[in-house]
């Protein structure tokens, strides 16, 4: 067996049988990238000059937080028994935030490397994705990674493993992405036992989209899998859920880097650039057929990704506003998933309304902001999806608690997701009881391996987004992993929760809460702005109230002493500086009615940081 | 050793003064003061540029007053180089530290270096701080046989745990005694108090100002105590052995100083600071009120007053001498290096003591005139604010910050909850 192969197979008129697609499914932190970085070393494509660590992740923020964001194809030569194969590694995002997206990058492939850390075990979001490959029908091939690790316990997680997805735990092959042990069987195995794909070269032609990228120098980059047919460049294509047509600039595969071909046929993978600058002209689940033979049957579903989450995003900064705007045009240009418009707050500004596919994207987005156009951001508490039927019949959408319409209200209804919660079995209770006060019941639970619970919860999302992970993370020192997924909604006795400062509703403190927590909620916030915001010339009641009833109250003593007994002798340089920083403080007030609330009372009342105010 | 000097502009070696500065002197009175950088004992709350024996690195007090003298005569040479119009002294003032710890002749002496420097103006105003347990009656008479008018005694407190927390070691029966002593001499008597002390009660405070008042002095100051950062007492506060000063309980306190001081027929006219009321009707009045109107020459039974003081609230000229003073003249402000040691250095070598200055833009001297003018009862003539400062006016009588008979007669005059919420109301006005 000679590990590379001596020339590679050529793009479009490579024999289906020689191709083999794979992805790669694994948990974060679990050494995917390691392992895609050994095999893109092993086969050549990429010299040990030129490797660098987490070579497919591109963006800072994938490299730093080691996952994926977006997904990733790459062609590599492997050759057994002296036949050349053509293996595609599609690299797919870990996270559930991204289920659909990761849904088709499994679509465009016949296998899955099941890829778990042998120190660890596998985690609730692997499952969910494990899951999906199952339901694509794909070949699996469960892999323990690191096991150089002193810690790794391969024979307990083999068994877990088999345990899973049948099959005998010494079947289960063990690799060091670290070291590159086990990769090159792994990559015969990758040709063993994967189908090669199928598909008829002579119909019209179908490719189906399962990543779509903005590059700044080149517009978006399109992936594909090729089903059926041909495509070359320079031909016209036609996306079947728009039917917008686009000439293909150029047409090739990643290699890692994109090497133009002269085409891709039946059961390749590779990309296409059209020249098209908005990636919501190239949708991922979308079919790409031609203009002059056009497939009549589009592959199977697309559906636009859904924002579950919502939040507020003010710039802290408030001349900041038009960076923030010009920030998110450009992250939506490579993320078809973001949505945003306009918002304002009295307490926080000028900021925008987003919405996102969980808390994962919410994150990640926030921290693009910040990190690529260096903006300073608040965010708002999450919300989720309302729908609220008025007692004259009206249904209102609620992305935003100032949306939840006065007056007599019928129903709410919220949205509703299946969680799945993976721990050690220790933790079994404090979990139940976070389960149980977040409005969770119980599926059912179910023994991973030996020690490892997995449970299964009916919840509402809302009670999720709101801080449950940190809640969940902490209960189980850390061991906890959570997956969920939407199933629908649900009615349920929710309310608004507003928050008064001397009679004035502070938008960006109301909250829609299950009638059971409007109280706790009230006291809490109540209780924190006590706290953060300092005294006034006049006393200052914060009011918690539901439309027009007081639910909890508290108030903050007037102000009765500002003033600086003594002059300093002659040192009037160090009063007339304590002046100007008082001014300046009092610069970063913003003004609730009358009362002036710092900046920093808002950003801690939402983020639950309750320090002691300062005095002046 | 206490609190830091500011961040300014380098000061030249041989002390001369911007051109702008003899041109902004307007013919104002001209003071003197004359640090005394040394203490016993250090207290607590104390961050003053002072210095205990262990803590002066090899210099003497008693080379002190020659320094102090040497600097007298640097000033008069940079005030003529300068072209600073000659103006004879109006107010000396002696502070520290503990001036009474340097015997009654090197206070004389210093006192001397200054007349011959500029002469003492007829009149003139000149004031020592004293510890009750420094002086005695002749060290008293002496410094009133030399021209001292006026002494400042720091009594802080009459209740012994106020006192021990403070780390003021008299003997509070000591302090009638020696205001005696002091008026005797025929010197004006001042005491200094402080309230907020942790520990100290409003019942507490009381007492205090009860025995202030027995011995009638002709001013008292009450200042709030203030934690300072760097001080024992900050240290102590931090590591919870005293609790936090209570803003309520302190305003409590002044609201209580403020009534029997008025009752008393003590006048404020400072935010810390109440002289006793003349016998006869106050001369001049709310409507002839203004900046100068306060610092006429004295006549001793009706004004008693600090006009040292207040000349620093109204921008007029001093020189500060000693290390670590502060000086002001014609807009420029400046500072000296803070150790004896280095002062010591600096003066004997020929060179000016100064560590850094600065010459406020107009800006920073509008802020300075309205926060220190704002302090001073009728001190600030509405006239004189900037436009948007005017149209705060009314909202500070509808808030009741600022007497309203007053401001329509022309001139911010806080009221009792203005003066305690004082820098809220410079704030709006700057």
């Amino acid at each position: 067996m000679s590990p590379r192969a001596v020339q590679a197979l050529q793009p479009a008129s490579t024999d289906p049988a020689l191709i083999r697609n794979f992805c790669i499914i694994a948990h974060i932190d679990h050494g995917k990238s390691t392992l895609a970085d050994r095999m893109l070393q092993i086969t050549g494509v990429v010299s040990d000059r030129d490797m660098r660590a987490q070579y497919l992740d591109r963006m800072d923020i994938e490299r730093e937080r080691g996952i994926t964001i977006k997904s990733q194809a790459v062609r590599m030569p492997w050759q057994q028994n002296g036949t050349t194969y053509a293996l595609n590694m599609i690299d797919t995002p870990g996270h559930v935030d991204f289920t659909y997206e990761v849904s088709r990058s499994l679509a465009a492939c016949e296998g899955a490397i099941l890829l778990v850390d042998a120190a660890q075990g596998i985690e609730a979001q692997t499952l969910a994705n494990l899951y999906l490959a199952l339901d694509n029908d794909l070949t699996i091939i469960p892999v323990l990674n690191k096991i150089d690790l002193p810690a790794a316990d391969p024979d307990k997680y083999a068994e877990e493993l088999a345990g899973l997805i049948g099959g005998r735990a010494e079947d289960v092959l063990r690799v060091s992405g670290k070291t590159g042990m086990g990769v090159e069987e792994l990559l015969d195995l990758v040709v063993a036992s994967i189908p090669a794909p199928t598909g008829d070269i002579d119909a019209a032609p179908r490719a189906m989209i399962f990543d779509s990228v903005y590059d700044a120098y080149r517009g978006v980059i399109t992936y594909v899998r090729m089903i059926d047919g041909k495509l070359t460049p320079r031909e016209k294509i036609m996306m079947m859920s728009t039917k917008s047509t686009h000439e293909v600039l150029e047409i090739g595969v990643s290699s890692p880097e994109p090497t133009p071909s002269k085409g891709l046929a039946v059961g390749e993978v590779g990309y296409l650039i059209t020249g098209v600058k908005d990636v919501r002209l190239s949708k991922v689940g979308d079919t790409v057929t031609t203009f002059q033979k056009p497939a009549t049957v589009p592959l199977k579903g697309y559906s636009e990704p859904k924002p579950m989450v919502f939040s507020g995003l003010y710039p802290i900064d408030g001349s900041d506003y038009p960076i923030l705007r010009e920030a998110l045009d450009k992250l939506k240009l490579s993320d078809a998933a973001l949505v945003y418009e306009p918002e304002t707050s009295v307490a926080l500004g000028f900021g925008f309304r987003c919405g996102f596919l969980g808390l994962l994207h919410l994150e990640i987005i926030t921290e693009r902001l910040e990190r690529e156009f260096n903006l300073d951001l608040i965010a708002t508490a999450p919300s989720v999806i309302y729908e609220v039927t008025t007692d004259d019949r009206k249904t209102v959408t609620v992305t935003n608690p100032s949306e939840f319409p006065g007056g007599k209200i019928k129903s709410v209804s919220e949205p509703m997701v299946k969680a799945s919660i993976l721990a050690p079995k220790d933790y079994v209770g404090t979990i139940m009881e976070l389960c149980q006060g977040r409005r969770g019941s119980l599926d059912g639970m179910e023994y991973v391996g030996t020690d490892r619970v997995e449970l299964h919860y009916h919840m509402p999302l809302g009670e999720i987004v709101f801080d449950f992970f940190d809640h969940l993370k902490s209960r189980t020192q850390g061991y906890a992993s959570l997956d969920y997924e939407p199933i629908g909604e649900q009615e349920a006795d929710l309310v608004k929760v507003d928050i008064l400062l001397q009679g004035e509703a502070v938008d960006a403190f109301s909250a829609i809460v299950h009638k059971d927590k409007a109280y706790a909620y009230g006291v809490l916030m109540t209780e924190r702005l006590k706290k953060l915001i300092p005294r006034q010339q006049f006393e200052v009641p914060i009011q918690a109230a539901i439309g027009a009833r007081i639910i909890a109250r508290e108030s903050i003593s007037a102000i009765r002493k500002d003033v600086l007994a003594k002059c300093y002798g002659g040192d009037i340089t160090r009063k007339r500086k304590l002046l100007e920083k008082q001014k300046e403080g009092k610069k970063r007030m913003k003004m609730v009615g009358r009362v002036e609330v710092p900046q920093e009372a808002f950003i801690a009342a939402l983020s639950g940081e309750t320090e002691t105010k300062k005095d002046k | 050793m206490g609190s830091a000097l500011p961040l300014g502009d380098p000061a030249p070696l041989d002390g001369l003064l911007p051109p702008s500065a003899a041109e902004r002197t307007h013919g104002h009175p001209f003071g003197v003061y004359l640090h005394v950088p040394f203490c016993r004992v250090r207290c607590g709350y104390c961050d003053f540029n002072t210095y205990t024996s262990s803590e002066l690195r090899g210099v003497k007090q008693v080379d002190y007053a020659g320094q102090a003298v040497i600097e007298v005569g640097l000033a008069a040479d940079v005030l003529e180089r300068s072209g600073v119009p000659h103006r004879p002294v109006s107010t000396v003032f002696f502070g520290g530290g503990t001036p009474t710890l340097l015997p009654s002749s090197q206070l004389i002496q210093m006192l001397r270096a200054v007349d011959d420097a500029w002469g003492i103006a007829p009149g003139a105003e000149v004031t020592t701080e004293a510890n009750p347990d420094s002086v005695d009656a002749q060290y008293l008479a002496d410094l009133a046989a030399a021209g001292f008018t006026r002494v400042s005694f720091g009594m802080q407190s009459a209740v012994p745990h106020v006192l021990q927390t403070l780390d003021r070691t008299h003997d509070p029966e000591r302090v009638p005694e020696v205001v005696r002593f002091a008026r005797d001499a025929g010197l004006q008597v001042s005491v200094d108090l402080i309230y907020g002390t942790p520990g100290e009660s409003l019942g507490d405070w009381e007492r205090s100002l009860d025995s202030a008042l027995a011995m009638e002095p002709d001013h008292l100051s009450a200042y709030a105590l203030i934690v300072e950062q760097g001080t024992k007492l900050a240290r102590q506060i931090r590591s919870g052995v005293y609790p936090e000063p209570d803003d309520d309980l302190e305003a409590d306190m002044y609201e209580l100083a403020d009534a029997r001081l008025s009752a008393a027929r003590y006048e404020w006219y400072e935010v810390s600071n109440w002289a006793r009321a003349a016998s006869g009707p106050r001369a001049g009045g709310a409507a002839a009120s203004g900046a100068d109107a306060l610092t006429g020459p004295a006549t001793p039974t009706s004004e008693f007053r600090s006009r040292h003081n207040l000349a620093y609230w109204q921008g007029h000229d001093w020189w500060g001498i000693g290390p670590g003073a502060h000086s002001h003249i014609g807009g420029t402000r400046w500072w000296n290096v803070k150790h004896p040691a280095a002062y010591a250095d600096r003066v004997l070598a020929g060179h000016s003591p100064a560590a850094g200055r600065e010459t406020p833009d107009n800006e920073s001297r509008e802020i300075e005139r309205v926060l220190l003018l704002a302090r001073i009862r009728q001190g600030l003539p509405v006239a004189t604010l900037a436009p948007d400062a005017r149209q705060q006016v009314a909202s500070l009588i509808a808030d009741g910050l600022i007497n309203g008979r007053a401001a329509i007669a022309g001139s911010i005059e806080l009221t009792l909850r203005g003066r305690l919420l004082a820098d809220a109301v410079v704030r709006r006005l700057t």
